[in-house]
């Protein structure tokens, strides 16, 4: 039961798979802050060089909706397993809200 | 703490149910507060029906009848219907799936006692300077200019009730996607247990714009903000938007465990594996899915222009394609089955023509040029009260005998069930079938007396009596209800005899720790399969007997709950400006509130166990009824 400890000794091939494991994460990690840092970049570059903001927004936008991506998949580890459905649900709360936002901008405030 | 019986007192039982964190007894008090209600939204009901009795009636006046009116729907819809599912979710869902309790008991116990103070709170409104007076959907243009506090109660109260139900709803996800026991897939998971899955994710995914427009809502009166001032360059018709972007979620969040209860139903008493449970699944879901994709056909008559009521016009219509499914599965279902007719199932064989006559009058509405004539007329009164009684009221009875032995160990006398079932579901139809033709005659909704000269006169004193013979079916319930207390003979764990899934291989009612040892599920109707192998004991155990890791009972939601109350008196109040005492009150009440939250989390509370001495007891004794 739950409140009994138990205690498992690794091998040594267990411990260097989840070392393995645990530096391909990091690695993944460190690499999506990079791009992180770089689309931030271009975002704010954008902004400082004056374009036309029918440029601008578009950019920022596209540019937010990756970081959102790679934030809940690079750090929020929704590529790991056994995420599938909190992923389910988050989507379907984004599709609902989509849609809601949608319909209100379509045919309340056009 | 023990499961040894004993004789408690009155003060004890109160305390214990106070204090109670187990998800039956939760049951109790959610169905105990949930049919209150239903009495207080019937008795509300039933002045309606007095006061159309007869032409130029002056029984009620024109306000009272608006403050009688908004009241029956609100409380009927938040008060009664949902909170008495959710009794039934609670009961029945955690043994279906063969788990020790819902995911987050405390947040259970809060969910309740959240829902049990904001109806009050509405409630209240009647003894402090009147009701709301606005219609369920309290449409802004006629809120804002409502004058007294009926509004803020409104708004206050469901804000309240509002986490509670949302509370539960993100309590029951969690719960099924855990906590189900070995062996117990997404496939394999009774038809209740899909439609509580899907009800709670559209409360989570609809309550949040509610709560947006009631915030709105509450910053208009409170604080003088102008979301919906025309004036003031706000927009009424946001209220509208919001209020059906919960508002038809919310009917699919009432109907689908009613179909759940149903489905068991059928399949319990026709002796037949559901016909076509995958397709029932996926109709389940995909009427979830659609049901936020159509709030628009109940703003037809708004002006949303020829586009928007074609695109809503269509996304309506399609929902009658997962639902005629559900119909012709449940039809098969019955089909060369071997039928009793016992009060449950002639409840569930009523409600398929019933539910049918709403559904179609619903794809007649859908049509937006026949809107525009049908709309706010009595043909719509009709079409809800088709769909809300004869599906979801005609499910919450039909399941109050079914699964009333299961909750409190006795069974519900077959011959007053039979009564009140025919009583009810005639005067049901006599009440609201002939408003269909009261509306196509031009009498409009919500209006609180016609003329003579109308010839309107007959078929509204038909309906009044229709509804006398709803009040006496209700009655008799309540009759049954005391009369099969005080006889008190206990029943088995399946005392239909022909359970199929889990709940029905546990004691009636079950201990409080459910089941001593994890059931191993073998497949669709679990319960089912173990009988027909000529398993004595009903199931297979997934794990050996152990001790058994309990949550303490705890008061704190109580606590918790009563400070949002006291704050919202204050704020209530606040709104009249001259009165000093309303911000401490705020203060005070918030102060309760956080109090306890703070309380909560800084003490430890880990539990009990029940040791493996005692399970045995229990076992050995066939103690296994925790309740007495």
């Amino acid at each position: 039961m739950a409140h009994e400890t138990h205690t498992h000794v690794r091998s040594q091939t267990e411990y260097e798979y989840i070392r393995r494991q645990r530096s391909k994460e990091m690695r993944g990690q460190l690499t999506s802050f990079a791009i992180m840092i770089f689309l931030t970049l271009i975002a704010f570059t954008a902004v400082a060089a004056d374009f036309s903001p029918y440029l601008i927004t578009p950019i920022i936008l596209l540019l937010a909706a990756v970081q959102v991506v790679l934030q809940l998949y690079g750090f929020m580890h929704m590529s790991n397993k056994g995420h599938g459905m909190v992923a389910f649900f988050m989507f379907s709360g984004m599709f609902v809200a989509f849609i809601t936002i949608l319909a209100l901008v379509t045919i309340v405030w056009w | 703490m023990s499961s040894i019986a004993q004789k408690k007192g009155f003060g004890a039982a109160m305390w214990d149910y106070l204090t109670t964190v187990d998800h039956k007894k939760i049951a109790h008090l959610y169905l105990a507060s949930g049919g209150i209600f239903f009495l207080i939204g019937g008795i509300e009901a039933m002045l309606i029906r007095i006061q159309l009795m007869k032409a130029g009636n002056d029984f009620l006046s024109a306000g009272t009848y608006n403050e009688v009116l908004t009241m029956h729907g609100t409380t009927m819809i938040f008060l009664a219907a949902m909170p008495i599912l959710l009794a039934f979710m609670n009961a029945i869902m955690p043994l279906q799936i063969g788990a020790r309790d819902v995911a987050f008991p405390f947040l259970n116990s809060l969910g309740f006692w959240l829902f049990f103070f904001g109806g009050v709170f509405l409630n209240l409104s009647w003894f402090l300077g009147g009701a709301p007076d606005a219609g369920w959907t309290n449409y802004a243009s006629l809120a804002i200019a409502s004058e007294g506090h009926g509004i803020d109660f409104y708004a206050l109260g469901l804000t309240i009730s509002g986490f509670g139900t949302l509370i539960s709803g993100i309590n029951f996800l969690v719960t099924i996607i855990n906590m189900r026991a070995p062996g117990m897939t997404y496939m394999r998971m009774p038809l209740f247990t899909w439609t509580t899955f899907v009800a709670s994710a559209l409360i989570l995914l609809a309550f949040p714009p509610l709560t947006v427009g009631v915030f709105f809502m509450v910053f208009d009166r409170m604080f003088g903000a102008n979301f919906f001032d025309v004036t003031m360059g706000g927009n009424t018709i946001i209220w509208e938007h919001l209020f059906w972007i919960f508002g038809h979620p919310e009917v699919y969040i009432l109907i689908l465990p009613a179909f759940g209860i149903f489905s068991e139903i059928f399949a319990i008493f026709s002796r037949k594996r559901l016909f076509g449970y995958t397709a029932l699944v996926f109709a389940t879901i995909l009427i979830g899915f659609y049901g936020f994709m159509v709030w628009a056909h109940h703003m037809f008559t708004v002006g949303l222009g020829p586009t928007a009521n074609a695109v809503f016009a269509l996304a309506t219509m399609i929902i009658a394609v997962p639902t005629g499914v559900k119909i012709f599965n449940w039809l098969l279902t019955i089909w060369g089955g071997s039928i009793s007719f016992t009060t449950p199932m002639m409840y569930a064989i009523g409600f398929i023509p019933s539910f049918v006559a709403g559904g179609v009058t619903g794809v007649m509405q859908a049509i937006a040029p026949l809107d525009y004539q049908l709309h706010d007329s009595y043909f719509i009164v009709a079409h809800f009260h088709y769909v809300i009684v004869g599906g979801v009221v005609l499910a919450i009875l039909a399941a109050t005998h079914l699964y009333w032995p299961k909750m409190f160990g006795t069974m519900l006398s077959e011959k007053l069930g039979k009564w009140t079932f025919w009583l009810f579901f005639i005067g049901f139809h006599l009440t609201f079938f002939i408003q269909h033709f009261l509306g196509l005659m031009g009498m409009p909704r919500r209006v609180y007396t016609f003329g003579a000269d109308q010839g309107w006169d007959l078929f509204n004193a038909i309906s009044s009596v229709g509804a006398v013979f709803m009040a006496a079916g209700v009655i008799i319930l309540l009759v049954n209800v005391v009369m099969t207390s005080i006889k008190n003979e206990r029943v088995g764990n399946d005392p239909w005899g022909d359970g199929r899934t889990l709940e029905w291989a546990i004691a009636s009612p079950p201990p409080f720790y459910n089941f001593a040892q994890t059931p191993l599920v073998r497949g669709l109707d679990t319960f089912w399969i173990e009988k027909m192998e000529g398993n004595k004991e009903g199931m297979v155990y997934a794990e050996p007997l152990e001790e058994i890791h309990m949550p303490n009972g705890s008061f704190v939601p109580v606590v918790m709950s009563f400070g949002l109350f006291v704050a919202s008196f204050g704020a209530l109040y606040n709104m009249d400006g001259d009165k000093g005492w309303t911000i401490p009150v705020i203060i005070i009440g918030l102060a309760i509130t956080f109090g306890s939250m703070l309380f909560r989390s800084l003490k430890d509370d880990l539990g009990f166990h029940i040791s493996k001495e005692e399970l045995m007891r229990d076992v050995k004794g066939g103690k296994s009824d925790g309740l007495k």
